[in-house]
């Protein structure tokens, strides 16, 4: 659970998908895998400070995710539950967390 | 000893937002609190004082809710100097209290570790604890307490529980000056935070079982709430209700109060002997403080929505759901909250705006605040709608004059949106800044809170009434009462007066867009307040004619003005920047003169234009 400190080369050795969690869709759940400051696209805060700021909101590895809600447009931003917390977000920052989603 | 036991102390409440921090700060101080800014940066400080058992006044500092020392918006930059004891004329708080929720420690802990490495004392408070026991979570605090180095209160701030306990570890801690050390900390990098981040996550692990009964209400209540349709209605429908309620609920209290005052002017004019005196006090005093203090109900009916939205954890939910909208044009989720109390004053919605990150778009917002429709403009358009729109219904169904003011509202928030998305999109053009924002568990609002809140606005507002308004009113009367007109003179009194003068020179600047020298004496004093004009108007036709009451006042403007004119007055209260004090906040929230500057020339030009192509199209259709 999310005691399970997972990394990037735990999800590769399972053979459980992973995919950036700006993918996931309402009620899907995982186990964040990895979390990086760039998410391929220009962002208006630097890699290394949105890296930051994801840690600091509970967004880290091996913590346990689930998508609560999405918006009605682009079906963006999303709500999700990190561990115990509920944290809402866009999708462009989503790209940066990477996910092992269960199932 | 004695002396140092007796000596004040100086405590800061430190922690997560939501955890309670204004809570426990309230159950402290009581009433006794001093709502002020930090110098340099207009972030709200609330300050109070307590006397401790053992008689020690202690002074409780009330820190913006952070998740981290590194801070990201100005609300965080006070939290993180005012820890580190870098406000200027201020040192280092002599205990500093971490305010945790007890049923939500993950993120606090790592926070602890970051105040942990500051070295001053400090003891975490273990708030909500109430709910805590209700879900049945155990915690060990003694081994906590252990790992994190600092002793732990359990405490329930609404209901006034553990505070002795707080109070007597503040003292000790004060006393024993233990845990004191050198300051360590800086600004983590990302290894460091996960590295703080897995050893929070042991020691949660080891001192925390989790609950027995979580809170499943708050997911039940998000599976509606923030559901992409239903959501949105409800949104539409609750904000529907707040601006009903504004208009339905302060109409009984601002009837009295205006009625009040009206009721004391004719005393005076009864009791004192005509002249000067008489005239000073029920034209210039009592006048002007009423026309400000009728707002002052809607206001709080205002502020009372707010801060049960806010309370209720709603506000977050909210700024989730408008998200999307509001990037279109350019604004950020969060912009939600200062917008939505820019519509009962731009003052605290600009100030409000330090919950935004990103400095664009914390300017974006501030830039549009004033477009909100404000309760200071209320009473103009009162007055105007109320001489010039017929008492009609529409469709057998609304009502015209009631459709007019909501016309007018949506005017200023569509031009709102549309300068936001020109700033934004011509000048600062650039990646939006991140969303991330915690969504609080629901919690019924606390009425202690919310009447000990909105009686600090109310303070607030007085305090301005009393120091801005009320000396530009008599700044007004002795401007449209002196020099007197000369012996034998036939035209009104006011002709002659100083403000019939500036007046009628400003004039035929304002002949383009309808306005008469009367409108035009009326908005130089409205620049203080907006609310300001309609008593300047009933100043300048009561002094000029005789009009003594508001009704009158309707009855007269509806015979001199023409509808031409009267829509243009309106459109140009929809967009001018008709209030120093919003331009003031301006100044201090950006600290620089460019940005009230480039607010008040933007607001100006969209006025006069507004007003001109509303006379002109009005005269054109035959209402000159
Ligand atoms: N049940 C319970 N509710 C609390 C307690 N302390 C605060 N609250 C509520 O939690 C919410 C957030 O508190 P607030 O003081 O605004 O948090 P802040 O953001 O840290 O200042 C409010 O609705 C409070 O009424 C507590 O000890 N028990
Ligand atoms: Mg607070």
């Amino acid at each position: 659970m999310s005691d399970a400190v997972l990394t990037a080369d735990d999800a590769i050795a399972s053979d459980a998908p992973t995919r950036a969690l700006s993918t996931a869709s309402r009620g899907e759940t995982g186990v964040i895998v990895a979390v990086r400051g760039d998410t391929g696209v220009a962002e208006a805060v630097a890699s290394d400070e949105l890296e930051r700021r994801l840690l600091e909101m509970g967004f880290v590895e091996g913590a346990r995710i689930e998508i609560l809600q999405e918006g009605l447009f682009g079906r963006d931003p999303i709500a999700v539950r990190v561990d115990d917390t509920r944290v809402a977000l866009r999708r462009r920052e989503a790209r940066a967390v990477t996910v092992q989603f269960d199932g | 000893m004695t002396d140092t036991a007796i000596r004040p102390a100086r405590i800061a409440l430190v922690g997560n937002p939501n955890s309670g921090k204004t809570a426990l700060f309230n159950a402290l101080t009581g009433a006794r609190q001093k709502v002020a800014n930090y110098a340099g940066v207009t972030v709200e400080r609330k300050e109070g004082q307590l006397v401790t058992p053992g008689g020690r006044t202690i002074r409780v500092l009330d820190l913006p809710g952070t998740y981290s020392l590194r801070a990201r918006s100005p609300d965080e930059v006070v939290t993180r100097d005012a820890v580190l004891g870098r406000l200027s004329g201020e040192t280092a708080p002599d205990v500093l209290v971490c305010v945790a929720d007890a049923t939500n420690l993950r993120l606090v802990l790592r926070l602890v570790l970051e105040l942990k490495q500051v070295g001053r004392p400090f003891v975490l408070a273990l708030n909500m604890f109430d709910i805590a026991q209700r879900q049945g979570l155990r915690i060990d605090l003694e081994q906590l307490s252990r790992e994190i180095g600092a002793p732990i209160v359990t405490t329930v701030a609404t209901r006034k529980r553990g505070l002795d306990e707080l109070l007597t570890q503040v003292d000790t801690l004060t006393l024993t000056h233990s845990n004191v050390g050198d300051n360590t900390w800086r600004e983590p990098s990302a290894g460091e935070i996960r590295a703080a981040h897995a050893e929070a996550q042991r020691i949660y692990r080891d001192c925390v079982r989790p609950p027995e009964r979580p809170d499943t209400v708050t997911g039940k209540i998000d599976a509606v709430l923030l559901h992409p349709v239903a959501g949105l209605l409800i949104l539409a429908a609750l904000m529907f209700t707040v601006f009903q309620s504004v208009f339905a609920w302060a109409t009984v209290p601002a009837d009295a109060i205006d009625a009040g005052f009206a009721a004391l002017a004719g005393l005076v004019s009864e009791h004192l002997p005509e002249g000067l005196l008489a005239s000073f006090i029920a034209d210039g005093l009592i006048a002007g403080v009423g026309s400000v203090l009728v707002f002052l109900p809607q206001i709080l009916v205002l502020f009372f929505f707010i801060l049960i939205l806010e309370d209720s954890g709603y506000m977050t939910r909210a700024a989730f759901l408008l998200d999307k909208l509001m990037g279109v044009a350019g604004l950020h989720g969060r912009a939600f909250i200062p917008l939505l109390s820019s519509f009962a004053c731009a003052i605290p919605g600009i100030m409000s705006t330090r919950v935004i990150d990103n400095k664009r778009d914390r300017l974006t917002t501030i830039l549009i605040a004033p477009l909100m429709t404000c309760s200071a403009r209320l009473p103009v358009y009162t007055l105007i709608i109320g001489a010039f729109v017929p008492r009609e219904k529409v469709w057998g169904l609304f009502n015209l004059q009631g459709l007019v003011m909501f016309g007018l509202f949506a005017t200023g928030i569509v031009f709102a949106l549309l300068v936001s998305a020109i700033i934004r999109r011509i000048f600062w053009r650039g990646a939006a800044e991140p969303l991330m924002m915690e969504l609080p568990t629901y919690r019924w609002p606390e009425p202690r809170n919310v009447a000990l809140n909105l009686w600090t606005r109310a303070k607030i507002f007085m305090n301005r009434a009393g120091r801005i308004i009320l000396p530009l009113m008599v700044l007004v009367w002795v401007l449209s009462t002196f020099p007197y007109p000369p012996e034998g003179a036939t035209g009104p009194a006011i002709d002659y007066s100083i403000a019939g003068r500036l007046g009628k020179f400003i004039a035929p600047v304002m002949e383009p867009i309808g306005f008469n020298w009367q409108m035009t004496v009326a908005l130089i004093p409205g620049m203080a307040a907006r609310e300001v004009a309609v008593a300047v108007l009933g100043t300048v036709y009561a002094v000029g004619g005789d009009a003594d009451s508001h009704d009158a006042l309707s009855t007269l403007l509806s015979q001199q003005w023409s509808l031409a004119t009267a829509l243009a007055f309106l459109a140009w209260y929809v967009f001018a920047p008709q209030c120093l004090p919003t331009l003031g906040v301006v100044k201090r929230e950006t600290n620089s003169w460019i940005w009230p500057t480039v607010m008040f020339v933007y607001m100006v030009g969209l006025a006069y234009l507004a007003a001109f192509v509303v006379y002109h199209t009005a005269v054109a259709l035959g209402a000159g």
